[in-house]
């Protein structure tokens, strides 16, 4: 037994947290000019902390509770890039909408040290202080734009029913150590699988962790405050929200089912099959009746957690490996989308009007091919992105004999397509109704970025297929 | 040769249709700029409207005199034209060299078609002497008709279109004539249904153009069915569709039967039906005639052409061509003969009573062909074929002089409103006669002296009177009177037409002038025929010289001595189509020159007849109740109730209405108040545990 843990392992959690504070130093001394610096300085932090996520190395501390392994990895370069884009994104918006304070960086920094905690938990404790780490920093973030009664409304309501899902939590997190006396997850699992049938305290547990797990990811029944809190917060934090705090907590879901209650699945195959389905149908319906993009895109994101809950409740290689590679995706389409969305204004004011991208085609037709293919790979059309999210997810609950859900998630996808079409149709076939205001340089970037990727996906699948299935394999 | 002959009017109709369609594109969309570009057609617009003046005074057109003529129009008609008169000229040398000389039956191989199986089609040429006259048939009747068109249509703006449209179905009818296959002849076959849809709806703008267009398409389609069913039936039971590999194998197909519907037949005498079914729909017989009276909505000379000299015939053809076959079936033929008859009496009856010129003609052309089918019926192939023949020249005469005269009296074409225009147009006038005295037989009983229709008509009925199968007697009797009826008819029409007062409004009748020259060396040239064409070919075609003229494309079987019979016949036999014509001849003086009061009275006295006959025996009323009806009621039952309440119903527009459904409900679930969520939570966690306590870990 090492005397003291091995710190090395966590080289990267531990070089943001030090970052943070300095970060958070430099704009409590420096004037209000600072704060554009603090903003570039922490997109280098979190850029060189996925650089050093790369180059660590496998291995567990820290008693087992922080785990390095290649699932880890992969979606810890995938929370720090969704970051470090949110906060390339912010700056200019908030600066312009006058709520920007040096803070936002660094508590979004602080969230994503959180995440990756959450990433790399090995046992219960872990989790939950990741989580809440992570959401902490995401309810100031979410009401960040104080004067704004839409904002502090949002940032209430997701602390309050946060709480109560922390709650459920860490109530479901005692029942689990209760019924199998071990809070890590190999103990866990060891415990399940000796125990023969399972305890109804065991499946209590069990379903009070998937449900504190699921509001994170905004599975439904527990999504109710996606949509306000997305349309409530500012633009920039909604983007936030929409990337990198879903691949956490769905990093999680994944980690703490296979990991820890892998022995028993039965128990939570037809829970996550549910929450994956209900999400499905209910992100496609609800989503038409929006004429806000922003709640739009929370409908939007509570159906492709759908999707990619379709491979956990398969709960095989595959269907890791396909959610790995939705989660990719899905990083680079909500990206692109929101540098667009994040664009939206005009004479001096944002809109979040979707029929305000009217006649996208003839202003700024650039702009409107890349967010068209976006939409396109969103909807789930080869040969973008999106298709191949979906394909590897449905794939896999086939070849788990989920041939229900993989019917009705596509039959839902169908669904979907409406809403994601209709933009498209708007942008190309309605009459223009004014040109929005150039696009600052980083929204080109990030939108150019992630449109060539989704258009061109099929061309990065090789390398990047390559990668998610060896950190799907880590599991096994 | 043989490939000029027929690809000749295939790019003929190539360059018109090219230019057709060029010109369209540029005169539609920037008629500006198209008329720039074309400017050295200008030349053409300019000497054609002298023309067009000099040809019809201040006539306005059928129904857009104002349009401008499509570029290149003098182009397409010189192309096509010319390239007709070649294949014409080519033709009547063929004629000569196979009819008169010492060819066997040859086939010219052209291409590969289909190889599929134990299928092997060709493009190929049959040449033998039932092709060359038909060759001459079609290719003589057809220059003719473009020389025509080029003054009866000079004052249309779509002509490249039309030249385009006659030298297609030129092209379509050879291929049907020289096909040594019977998959090359459904090509052709369909190609001239094509072209005769287009035709007839020429004028498109005219509804019932269009309407007429579709009832021969559809019609025809009805005839093609069994055309179709025939050459399936023919591959079942040969194992090949090549004529020649049919003709050698008839023997062993003989006595066996084939399941047809629901039972088994003999396989010669189905297939023959089929067969004569597709050429009922052709040619108009019996019960599938009803489009040809319609089909006088197109241009006249299409009608002369098409509907009169060549297409109609096709079904002639092909019986005749299939002769090897039909001769093995005695029901078939009894079949044929039956259909035959009928329809020359049932087209002569309507014929006595229409009033457009040009309607009494096609009655006149659907009874004609009747006769031609009692021919074939009879087994008399070569009297079915010589009046194919004889009467291609005087119909297609008839036809075009109608042309002339309806030109002359301002495109009016009901001849109560015409008369006494002998006068005003004398050459089209004698035209007319000598067409008449052709189709209504004139000449000297009991000699070969005649017009061309005398010979062949009398050679049809003297065949019928010698006949062997059970309806022969029977389509005679029908023959003679149908001959009496047809004399009836067309002097009828002669003298409603050229004697008398005029019935025409006065500036009508003032300005009524004899057509152009191109209009008029046709009727020169179809005249002679008229005249000439049954005593120059009455040997070659049923008379001594026959065998060695057809050389065996016309099959007679080892019983069949039916040429020679009909030279038995008795002198009274050979005496009754005349009696029957003079009387014709005379009740149409009587009612028409003598009493002209007298036709109206007797319509007056026998309503119940008149009608039945002016309305067509209620053909069209009939299948209007029992098949375009129902099918009509059939079509929007499926449309509104089958594709549009069931399956966009409960399909596309249902779900899209339901998915909106549910997108309200769920929309309205986000009510914005928190507790509302807690507890959305709370009783989602609720369900998930009654849920895992009773079905999980199952």
């Amino acid at each position: 037994m090492t005397a003291f843990p091995d710190f090395a392992l966590a080289g990267p959690e531990l070089l943001l947290a030090a970052g943070a504070l300095l970060l958070l130093l430099i704009g409590a001394y420096g004037s209000e000019k600072r704060s554009s610096l603090v903003s570039g300085l922490s997109v280098l932090l979190l850029l060189v902390a996925a650089v050093a996520v790369v180059i660590g190395r496998d291995g567990s501390t820290f008693g087992g509770a922080f785990v390095v392994d290649g699932f880890a990895r992969f979606l810890k370069v995938l929370v720090l890039i969704g970051s470090a884009v949110a906060v390339v994104m912010t700056q200019r918006f908030a600066v312009a909408e006058k709520f920007f304070h040096f803070e936002l960086p660094v508590l979004i920094v602080l969230a994503t040290i959180g995440m990756l905690l959450m990433i790399s938990a090995g046992d219960l404790i872990a989790v939950y202080l990741g989580l809440e780490l992570q959401s902490l920093a995401l309810y100031v973030v979410a009401s960040f734009h104080r004067d704004d009664g839409r904002s502090t409304e949002a940032g209430l309501k997701y602390f309050v029913l946060g709480a109560l899902s922390s709650g459920m939590l860490l109530y479901g997190a005692s029942l689990i150590y209760g019924f199998t006396g071990h809070v890590d997850f190999a103990g866990i699992a060891a415990a399940a699988a000796a125990g023969g049938s399972t305890s109804l305290g065991l499946t209590f547990g069990i379903v009070f962790v998937a449900t504190g797990i699921a509001f994170k990811v905004s599975a439904v029944p527990f999504h109710m405050w996606t949509p306000d809190v997305y349309e409530g917060a500012p633009t920039p934090v909604t983007a936030f929200f929409a990337a990198a705090p879903k691949i956490a907590a769905m990093a999680l879901f994944v980690r703490v089912v296979m990991e820890a209650l892998g022995p028993v699945k039965a128990e939570w195959q037809q829970i996550v099959a549910f929450m994956s389905l209900a999400s499905m149908i209910l992100g496609a319906f609800a989503a038409i009746g929006q004429r806000n993009i922003k709640r739009l895109m929370a409908y939007s994101s509570i159906g492709h957690m759908g999707y990619a809950l379709v491979g956990l409740a398969a709960g095989s290689e595959a269907g890791i490996y396909g959610i790995l590679i939705y989660l990719a995706t899905y990083l680079a389409m909500t990206a692109g989308a929101f540098a667009v969305i994040l664009s939206m204004r005009r004479d001096g004011a944002m809109t979040e009007d979707i029929e305000s991208l009217a006649g996208l085609s003839r202003t700024n037709p650039t702009v409107a091919y890349l967010l068209g293919i976006i939409m396109f790979s969103l909807a789930g059309i080869p040969p973008f992105a999106g298709f191949f999210g979906k394909y590897f997810v449905f794939a896999a609950a086939i070849n788990a004999g989920l041939y229900w859900l993989a019917v009705i998630g596509i039959l839902s996808s169908v669904v979907g397509a409406y809403y994601y079409l209709r933009i498209v149709k708007i942008m190309f076939l309605d009459e223009p109704k004014g040109a929005f205001e150039p696009m600052g340089g980083e929204m080109k970037a990030v939108l150019g970025i992630s449109g060539l990727f989704v258009a061109a996906f099929a061309l990065v699948l090789g390398p990047l297929g390559d990668a998610a299935l060896a950190a799907a394999r880590t599991l096994f | 040769m043989y490939s000029l002959i027929v690809f000749l009017p295939l790019i003929g109709f190539l360059v018109a249709g090219a230019v057709a369609l060029f010109g369209a594109a540029a005169t539609v969309p920037a008629p500006e700029g198209g008329h720039d570009a074309h400017g050295h057609h200008d030349d053409h617009h300019a000497a054609h409207a002298e023309h067009d003046d000099h040809a019809h005074g201040d006539h306005d057109d059928h129904h857009h005199a104002v349009e401008p003529a499509a570029p290149g129009s003098r182009v397409a008609e010189l192309v096509t034209t010319g390239l007709l008169f070649v294949s014409a000229i080519l033709s009547w040398v063929a004629f000569i060299s196979v009819g008169f000389g010492e060819h066997e039956t040859q086939s010219i191989k052209v291409l590969t078609w289909i190889t599929s199986g134990a299928m092997q089609i060709d493009w190929a040429f049959r040449v033998d002497t039932l092709t060359v006259v038909m060759l001459v048939v079609v290719n003589t009747v057809s220059s003719l008709v473009h020389l025509y068109s080029i003054g009866y249509m000079a004052e249309d703006p779509d002509r490249p279109r039309f030249f385009a449209y006659l030298s297609l179905f030129t092209f379509a009818m050879l291929m049907l004539v020289t096909a040594d296959n019977l998959v090359q002849m459904f090509f052709g076959w369909e190609g001239v249904g094509l072209a005769s849809y287009l035709l007839i709806g020429f004028w498109y703008k005219k509804p019932s153009a269009s309407a007429a267009a579709i009832k021969a398409f559809v019609v025809n389609r009805v005839g093609d069915f069994g055309f179709m069913l025939g050459i399936f039936g023919i591959f079942v039971m040969f194992g090949t569709i090549s004529l020649t590999d049919i003709f050698a194998n008839v023997a062993t197909v003989e006595g066996k039967t084939l399941h047809f519907l629901w039972g088994d037949w003999d396989a010669i005498t189905v297939i023959c039906l089929l067969l004569f079914m597709g050429a009922c729909g052709k040619s108009a017989q019996f019960l599938l005639h009803t489009w040809l009276p319609d089909a006088m909505e197109g241009p006249t000379p299409v009608s002369a052409l098409i509907h009169a000299a060549t297409m109609v015939t096709a079904g002639v053809f092909m019986v005749a061509r299939l002769s090897p076959l039909f001769d093995l079936s005695p029901t078939a033929l009894t079949v044929v003969t039956l259909v035959g008859a009928v329809t020359a009496f049932f087209a002569a009856t309507v014929g006595l009573v229409q009033n457009d010129i040009k309607r009494v003609i096609a009655y006149s052309t659907c009874s004609q062909l009747g006769y031609m089918f009692v021919a074939l019926g009879v087994g008399a192939y070569g009297a079915g074929v010589f009046h194919l023949f004889t009467h291609a020249f005087f119909k297609a005469l008839l036809f075009l002089g109608a042309g002339s005269v309806i030109m002359a009296s301002h495109h009016e074409q009901d001849m109560r409103s015409m008369g006494g225009l002998r006068n005003k147009i004398p050459l089209t006038f004698w035209a007319m006669t000598l067409g008449t005295l052709a189709i209504t037989g004139v000449g000297i009983p009991g000699t070969e002296i005649g017009f061309a229709g005398f010979l062949s008509k009398d050679a049809i009925i003297e065949s019928a009177f010698a006949g062997h199968n059970p309806m022969s007697g029977f389509a005679a009797v029908l023959l003679v009177i149908a001959a009496g009826f047809t004399s009836f008819y067309s002097w009828r029409l002669v003298f409603l037409t050229f004697f008398g007062a005029s019935r025409a409004p006065k500036d009508v009748y003032d300005h009524a002038k004899e057509s152009p020259l191109v209009v008029l060396i046709p009727l020169g040239v179809l005249s002679l025929g008229a005249v000439l064409a049954g005593m120059v070919f009455y040997g070659h075609y049923v008379g001594e010289e026959q065998a060695e003229f057809w050389k065996g494309s016309l099959f007679y079987g080892p019983e069949n001595h039916i040429l020679h019979a009909m030279h038995e016949v008795s002198f009274l036999v050979k005496v009754s189509p005349f009696l029957a014509m003079l009387v014709g001849l005379a009740v149409a003086y009587w009612f028409y020159i003598v009493n002209p009061a007298l036709p109206k009275k007797l319509a007056a006295a026998l309503p119940g007849l008149y009608k039945f006959l002016l309305n067509k025996w209620y053909f069209d009323e009939l299948y209007d109740l029992i098949f375009v009806r129902p099918a009509f009621a059939i079509g929007r039952l499926f449309w509104k109730t089958g594709d549009g309440a069931i399956i966009d119903g409960l399909g596309p527009n249902g779900v899209a209405a339901r998915v909106q459904d549910v997108t309200a409900r769920v929309v309205r679930l986000q009510t914005g108040y928190v507790y509302h969520y807690a507890f959305a939570m709370v009783i989602g966690v609720a369900a998930l545990i009654t849920w895992a306590m009773f079905a999980g870990g199952q």
